[in-house]
Formats: structure tokens, sequence, C-alpha cells
């Protein structure tokens, strides 16, 4: 009899699963549009003429396209790296373009004054309003679209009080000295292969500079967009935090849904200054494609901040729901005494999608403190991994680390794996490092079961709960997206 | 550099001699290691499980071979008397890579159980050798194994057939003698049959104040049911280099204690690979290294959950002064459908100066969903609050600190199940501690 009940308790989980994984399914990536705006395109290719045009595309200035040709040539020296735990295809760098501009104007036509209504609509559609009197008070926005930033709000209003927040080729521009003394000193172009990729053909990001002893009003935002077909995005952003300033940074991300891959090659460089404090949350929601694994976003990202300042601080908070493929690692150098990094993240994957993301925590000055939170989320047939370094050098006394990353594995046709690596030179430093994989707590299930919660809620609920930790660290407006994004992209996945 | 040139022109000089010192079924793989040792070369320290000991150095001295098998005069029991007191053993020696046939233990070993030279027991059972011998220690994906494949002349077999349990635990001393710097080839196959049980304990010695390379391949298989108790100690000297890569195969139901203690060495690499073949497969690793001056330690250890229900546990804790430097890195691989997997992996490591360096990288990769499985690792100091209050209580501070390093370390050395071993090794321990010889008033080198 006993049996019989369990045989009918798993056919009804299993139609109730079936239902809820069918509507999921049929629920579309919300932000597969694309936007039909005259965009420019160069050839398709890579060479150093390629890097050139880019630059003299942007007007740049000699210092500037040495800079990019120095990562070109050095980038050719260098072969895809392969130790990541994706199966990422050799990419053919030749059949990308590496610059799109929606914003130029029609040959033949009149100069633009005003940014294209449909570009406008776009940035509206995606929940990203450009004009000023309609956005959220509390956030300045840099829209990117493709290889041009569309319009930076607010840009004025924070001047009043020092602040420079522009796209980074208006900041080559108009503020080269600041651009030349920081641009590359946290992740050098002999980095790794895609810096060096980046470094040579990079296109807008953001640019950001808090003075001395200024606290930033509100939160600033970038929005990377990628529209235009057969085009990769390459941006950068470099944010510098003066003495005693405070920041905090949001992105965004979303691209069309197609069935060819795009590549998403960005750095970002982080320059905190003595007691400043820089808070960067991301939100990667980057086409992950269909549920065959077709077509998606191959996110190969540098990020890195460094801590030069005393008592400076850092956190990294990022919530990675999309892309085909994701390969990141945003790194705290720990160079100032005093100094505290944080790291909080959670990544969620699903169908085909493969992420090897984590962090690395390298401690130089004294008395550095490091927290590591990650929580791996893996279902459909994707794979999942955190990989991390923690290292003390042997200056760093009392260097203080404490990581922890979690698993949890929907489907028994998915991966969790934990790559963690500590190198520790120092007999003062105390690193703990702790990691668990398991399924949900059948027990937890069940309770929630008992009290009449059905099953699906009853996982989101305990999902939810399991990457709290990390969603807490948000800023607000962000906190909530994440969340929606969390339930779209799981609930359905178990039963 | 071209550590790996003198190897394969040495085996193109000395084929014949191997070949002619050396039982068929040994010879039958030594072509097809050779091959694979050829197109693999040493392994530089980009390739992930040797990311830490540089292989490519540590085979580059030029040392010489015994490929013509001159007896080396000894004898073993001058050469070492550390006994372990109260542990009633059948005590068995290896010299550099021979086995040691003119002493044999007084106890006798149950019917059909066979300890013995390797060579002899390939020339007399070939067809049970070649259904194991490098099976499991694949030459095609390690160098370490094709090399030792390729030189291998003789070593030790363990054999217990079908049932058979042996009470009596087996010490096996592998004694390293020479008069010249001697590189060492030594090889081990243990098969415990189905239902069958035996304890081993293998010692470490080197004898003689030369520099040593030893490089050793273990391959056990451990049948349905089957227990295997498996302790090694290593207790050399500054000069000697170890390489061990030891295989464990195990099939359902059977249970794998493996314990690896390392006091004193030079440069010591140990590789354990375990296979879960079997449903309802359980295996312990422990380790505990306690390392000085220049020592270098490298444990690397992977578990491969094969099938369902297997459990593991791993405990490696590292307590590490002057200028040493060890790694741990472990590695738990769960494959799809490997469900109710339960694995734990944890390693505790005190560097006690600056110089001292650790790495560690506990991993964990898995692709079934119905598992358990959790690591920890932490580097640390010894607990001040501890300090000041055995130091309030009128203990130096030196002794206090022993005294936590003491109880650091012996939480694997508790896990031993053999009670007198336990007891000796806590006292080499402690003596260790203090920075006396963990050796006997017996050993040549103390007197």
């Amino acid at each position: 009899m006993e049996e019989n009940n369990d045989n009918n308790k798993g056919t009804n989980a299993d139609t109730r699963q079936n239902e809820f994984v069918r509507k999921v399914a049929e629920q579309k990536y919300e932000f597969g549009f694309t936007t039909d705006v005259h965009t420019e395109i160069i050839e398709k290719g890579l060479n150093e003429d390629v890097v050139r045009l880019i630059s003299r595309k942007k007007n740049e200035p000699d210092w500037m396209l040495d800079f990019r040709l120095k990562a070109f040539a050095y980038w050719k020296t260098q072969t895809q790296p392969t130790w990541g735990h994706v199966r990422l295809p050799e990419i053919d760098y030749q059949s990308i373009s590496y610059y799109a501009d929606p914003l130029a104007k029609k040959a033949g036509g009149e100069e633009k004054k005003e940014i294209d209504p449909e570009l406008m609509k776009t940035f509206d559609k995606l929940g990203i309003p450009l004009e000023e009197r309609l956005a959220l008070s509390g956030v300045a926005v840099d829209a990117i679209m493709d290889s041009v930033s569309v319009k930076t709000t607010f840009k004025e209003k924070l001047a009043e009080k020092g602040i420079i927040f522009c796209s980074i080729g208006d900041a080559i521009q108009q503020h080269p000295d600041l651009v030349r003394e920081y641009l590359g000193t946290v992740v050098p172009y002999r980095d790794n292969f895609y810096a060096a990729l980046n470094s040579a053909v990079f296109s807008d990001g953001s640019f950001v500079y808090i003075p001395k002893g200024v606290r930033c009003p509100m939160e600033l935002s970038s929005y990377f967009r990628i529209n235009a077909r057969n085009t990769g995005q390459f941006e950068r952003t470099l944010i510098v935090a003066d003495d005693d300033s405070y920041v905090s940074y949001l992105e965004g991300c979303t691209a069309p849904m197609r069935d060819e891959n795009q590549l998403h090659a960005a750095i970002v460089e982080i320059v905190v200054k003595d007691r400043a404090e820089v808070k960067y949350s991301t939100v990667q929601n980057w086409y992950p494609g269909d549920e065959n694994g077709r077509g998606g976003v191959y996110n190969l990202v540098t990020k890195r901040g460094e801590l030069r300042g005393e008592g400076s601080k850092l956190s990294w908070t990022q919530v990675e729901t999309g892309s085909a493929i994701t390969w990141k690692y945003p790194s705290c150098v720990l160079r100032g005494d005093n100094s505290v990094a944080e790291f909080y993240s959670v990544a969620v994957t699903n169908h085909y999608q493969e992420a090897d993301t984590g962090t690395k925590m390298i401690h130089l000055g004294r008395n550095t403190k490091s927290t590591i939170i990650s929580k791996g989320i893996s279902a459909g047939k994707s794979q999942n991994s955190y990989r991390g370094l923690v290292r003390v050098g042997a200056k760093a006394d009392n260097a203080r680390n404490y990581s922890s990353c979690d698993s949890l594995l929907l489907g028994s046709d998915c991966g969790a794996h934990t790559f963690p690596y500590m190198d520790v030179h120092n007999d003062t430093a105390i690193v703990e490092h702790e990691a668990t994989t398991s399924k949900i707590s059948e027990d937890q299930l069940f309770y929630c079961n008992q009290r009449g919660i059905p099953t699906e809620q009853a996982v989101g609920l305990i999902v939810n709960g399991y990457a709290k930790e990390v969603l807490n660290k948000l800023p607000m407006e962000f906190a909530v997206e994440a969340q929606k994004l969390l339930s779209v992209s799981l609930e359905g996945t178990v039963g | 550099m071209q550590s790996e040139q003198q190897y394969i022109d040495l085996y193109n000089n000395s084929r014949r001699m191997l070949f002619g010192h050396s039982a068929d079924a040994m010879n039958a793989v030594r072509d097809r290691a050779f091959d694979d040792f050829s197109r693999l070369g040493f392994p530089t320290r980009k390739v992930e499980r040797y990311k830490y000991t540089d292989m490519e150095a540590l085979f580059a001295p030029d040392y010489g071979l015994n490929i013509n098998r001159l007896d080396i005069p000894v004898n073993p029991y001058d050469a070492f008397r550390c006994d372990v007191p109260n542990l009633s053993t059948s005590l068995y020696f290896i010299v550099n890579d021979a086995f040691y046939s003119k002493t044999q233990p007084k106890s006798h070993l149950p019917e059909g159980v066979v300890v013995g030279s390797l060579n002899d027991f390939a020339g007399k059972h070939p067809e049970l050798i070649a259904g194991y011998y490098a099976r499991i220690a694949r030459t095609d994906e390690d160098a370490v194994t094709a090399l030792n494949t390729m030189l291998a002349q003789d070593g030790l077999v363990v054999y217990v057939p079908k049932n058979v349990v042996v009470d009596r635990a087996v010490q096996v001393i592998n004694i390293l003698r020479s008069d010249v710097d001697l590189m060492v080839n030594r090889r081990v196959l243990i098969i415990v049959e189905d239902g069958a049980e035996i304890k081993l304990l293998f010692c470490d010695h080197a004898a003689d104040d030369r520099r040593f390379l030893a490089t050793q391949v273990i391959e056990a298989y451990v049948g349905n049911n089957a227990g295997l108790d498996l302790y090694c100690l290593e207790e050399t000297h500054a000069k000697n280099v170890r390489v061990s890569n030891l295989y464990i195969e195990q099939q359902a139901g059977s249970r794998v204690n493996h314990n690896i203690i390392t006091l004193h060495n030079g440069v010591t690499r140990n590789r354990t690979d375990l296979v879960m073949a079997g449903e309802g497969a359980e295996c312990r690793l422990n380790g505990c290294v306690i390392a000085d001056k220049r020592q270098h330690v490298d444990n690397n250890t992977l578990i491969d959950h094969r099938v369902p229900h297997c459990t593991s546990n791993q405990l490696y804790k590292y307590v590490l002064d002057g200028e040493a430097k060890a790694a741990f890195a472990g590695r738990v691989l769960v494959r799809p459908g490997a469900q109710k997997t339960i694995s734990e992996m944890r390693n505790q490591n005190i560097c006690a100066t600056r110089d001292a360096h650790i790495y560690t990288q506990p991993m964990l990769e898995i692709y079934a969903d119905d598992v358990k499985c959790a690591h920890g690792s932490t580097v640390g100091q010894l607990n001040d609050a501890a300090l000041f209050y055995m130091r309030q209580r009128g203990i130096s501070l030196k002794e206090a600190k022993l005294l936590l390093e003491f109880a650091f370390i012996n939480e694997v050395i508790d896990s031993i199940q053999l009670a007198p071993l336990r007891d000796r090794l806590h006292l080499l321990v402690e003596k260790r501690f203090r920075g006396e010889l963990s050796k006997c008033e017996g050993c040549k080198l103390c007197r």
C-alpha cells in the first residue's frame, strides 16, 4: 500500500514538474528582441588596420593608439586559453566585426542632434529610461549599445560635485591625464589572452572618477546592450575612487536572441585609494542560448580591483544568470594595509549553459581581510564551476580570509564543481575555505509540503533563501530584478 | 632542460639487460611504457596535477641504476632495527627495489597468501600478473608511472586469495642502500581477492647518506567485500627524493584505509588515485606531514566515484616549520549516475614560520545531483587563547606549542587501526616535534 502511495506521489510530482517545465520553457528570454536602427559596422576581421581604424573613429591621441597596438602585438603571440571547465570552441576572431556604431549618421544624411527615437524606445523597453525626468532619481546611467555610449544621464548634476561619469571614449578626449594615469595599471594588456584582445580593440565603457572626500550621491550604472549581428562587444570600464570617497556602481547587460554565438570580452579596472569604498554590482543577463544550447553570448571577462590605499574597501556582488559560457573572475589585489575585500556571487546555469566563475584575493598589505561567498545553482544539463584563488604574500601579516562556496544541484544531468586554490606564504595568515554540494534537502521540501506549500513554491522559497546571503548585498534597484531573474531562470527545473 | 633524454637513452642502451633480468609478464608492457614516456616527457608545472613539484628538476641529476642486478651487500637487520615494539608483524625487506629473500619471518602466513618478490611471482604466475600488472597504473597519462613501468625490474607482490583474512599485519621495510647516488624504481602489486583482508605497513628508510631518487608505483586491487589497510611511513633524509604513485581499485562493499605519514624527507611527491568501481565501497585516506628545513611534500589525490552508494573520506594535516614547502591537491570526481555518494575532504595546515609555504587545492567535480559532498581547508596558527591558558599554568611557551601541535596531528594518527603502531607513531611524532632524530639507537645512522 505504502509503495503505491509513493508511486502516486512520484507521478504527481512528475506531472507537475513537466507542466511547469513546459510553462517555463515557453517563456521567452525577455530581452531577446532586436532594434532596427541604422548601425555602421566595420568590416569583419582583426588586423593592425582595424585597430588603427577603431582608434581613428574614436579620434584618439597617439598614446592611446600605441597602447592598442602594443596590446595587439602581444595578443598575436598568445593562444586561446583552455584551462577553464567550459567547452569553449576555438573562436574565429577573424569572423567578428570589432566596431558597430548605432549612432553613426547615415551616409549623405544630415548630422544627428537627437538620439534616434528607436534607441530611446529600446532602452525604455529594457527598463532603462534615458530621459532624466523619467528615470529613477537615484540612479545615473551610462547606456551603451554595441560599441558606442548612447547617453550618460545626470552627467551635469554629478559634475557639480566634481564627479566624472562618462563613457571612456569621452574621458580619453576630456580627461586624458586621468585616463592615462590609470588605464591598464590594474589589468595590464599582458594579463591574459582576452585582456590583450580587449586592450587592442576596446570600444565604449564607462569612466568614473570620484574626487577626494566625495560620497557619490546616487548609484552609478552602466547598461550594456549588444544589438548588431556578427559583432562582439569589447567594453572597458575604469573606476577611480580617490581618498575617502564612496561610490556604488551597477552593471547590467542583455542581448538579442540569436542562433550564433556572440563574443563579449570586457575589462573592468577599479582603483581604490586611501579609505575609499567601492561597491560594484553586476546582474549579468546576456542571452543564454535556447534550451538546446544553440546561440548565446560567450562572456569572457577580466575584472579586477586594486585596493591601493590604506583602509580601502572593495565589494563585488554578482548575479550571473545569462550567457552560454561565462569565464569571469572579479578579483581584488589588497595592496593597502587594513584593506577589506568582499566577493558575493550567485551563479545560475540552466539548459546547456556553462559557467566557470569565482574570484582571486591577493593579499599583499598588512591586516587585510577578504570574504568570499559563492553560491552556484545548476539545473538542466548545465555545468557550474567555482574557481578561486586566495594568495597571502610574505609581507601580508595578519591576513584573514574566509571562503565559502556552496553548490546546489537541480536535476541529475548537471554538474557542480569547485576548484579553490590557496597559496599561503605567511605564518600569521588565517585562511579558511569550505564548500558543500548537495541537492535540495528532502526534509526541507517535506516540511514545506506538510504546511501546505506546493513543491514548486517550496523549491522557489528554498533557492531564494539559499541565495539571500548574496542578494541582500545588492542595491535595492537590482535586488528586485535579480530575485525575479532567479525565479525565472530556475523555477520549473525541479518538481 | 631535457631531463627525459637521459632516460630514453638509458632504455635504448640497456633494453636487453632490463628484459634479461625480468619476468616476461613485466617485460610485456615495457616497450609500450617506453613509447608513452617518450611521448609524454616529464610533466611541467603547467600540468595541473604537477603544479607544485618540478619533476624535470628532480629527474635531471645523473643517478646510478642497478640494472644489472648486482648484489648490494646489506644486512637489513643491521641497517634497520627500528622494530615497532609490541607490534607483532610479519617482517619483510626490500633493499632498494629488490625483494630481500635471505631472511624470512618466523611466523607463517595463512595458506595461499603470498608476500614476495614481484619478479619471481610474475615468472611463476604470468596469467595472474597479466590480468593486473600495469592495468590501473596507466602509462599513457602519467610520465612517472610510464618511467617506472619501463625500468622496474622487481619489487613486491602481496596476494591474498579469496576469503582469507590475514590477522597479523605485514610490515615491509624499504631500505635505500648504496655507496653511490642511486635511482630506484620499485614496483608493488597488491591483490586482495573477494572477502579477503590484510593490513600492510610500508616503512621507507635510507641507510646511507647518499642522494636517492626512488620512484614507486603501487597498484592495489581490492575485491568484493575485501578489506585493505595500507600504512605508509616515510623517514628518510634531506637528500632523498621520493615519487610515489598509488593506484587503488575498489570493488563492491570493499573497505580501504590508507594512511600516509611523512616525518623526514627531502622531496616527496605522493599521488593517490582511487577508483570506486563497485557499489557500497568505502575508503578513508588520511595523511599527516611534519616538515621543516627545506623539506618539500606534495600530496595529490583523486577519488573517482564511478558508481552509486560509495563513501569517501579524506583528512590531511600539515605542520610546516623552517623553509618547508608543502602542497595538498585533492580532487573528488563524482561521475554521472554515481548517486548517493558521500564524500568529505578536509585539509588543515599550520604554518609556523614566515618562510614556510603551503599550497592547498581541494577540488570537487560533481555530475550527479543526489550526493553529499563537502570539503574544507584551513591555514592558520596555534590558538593564542590555548597557548595563554597553558602559560598561565606554568607550561613554557615551547612546551605549550608542542602540546598543541601534537594534538593537531594526533587526529590523523588516532585513526590508525593498529594500536601498537599508533602508540609508536605518537612517540615518533613527539620526538619529531622536539627536533630529536626520530630514529632509534639501533640504526646505522644513529650510531
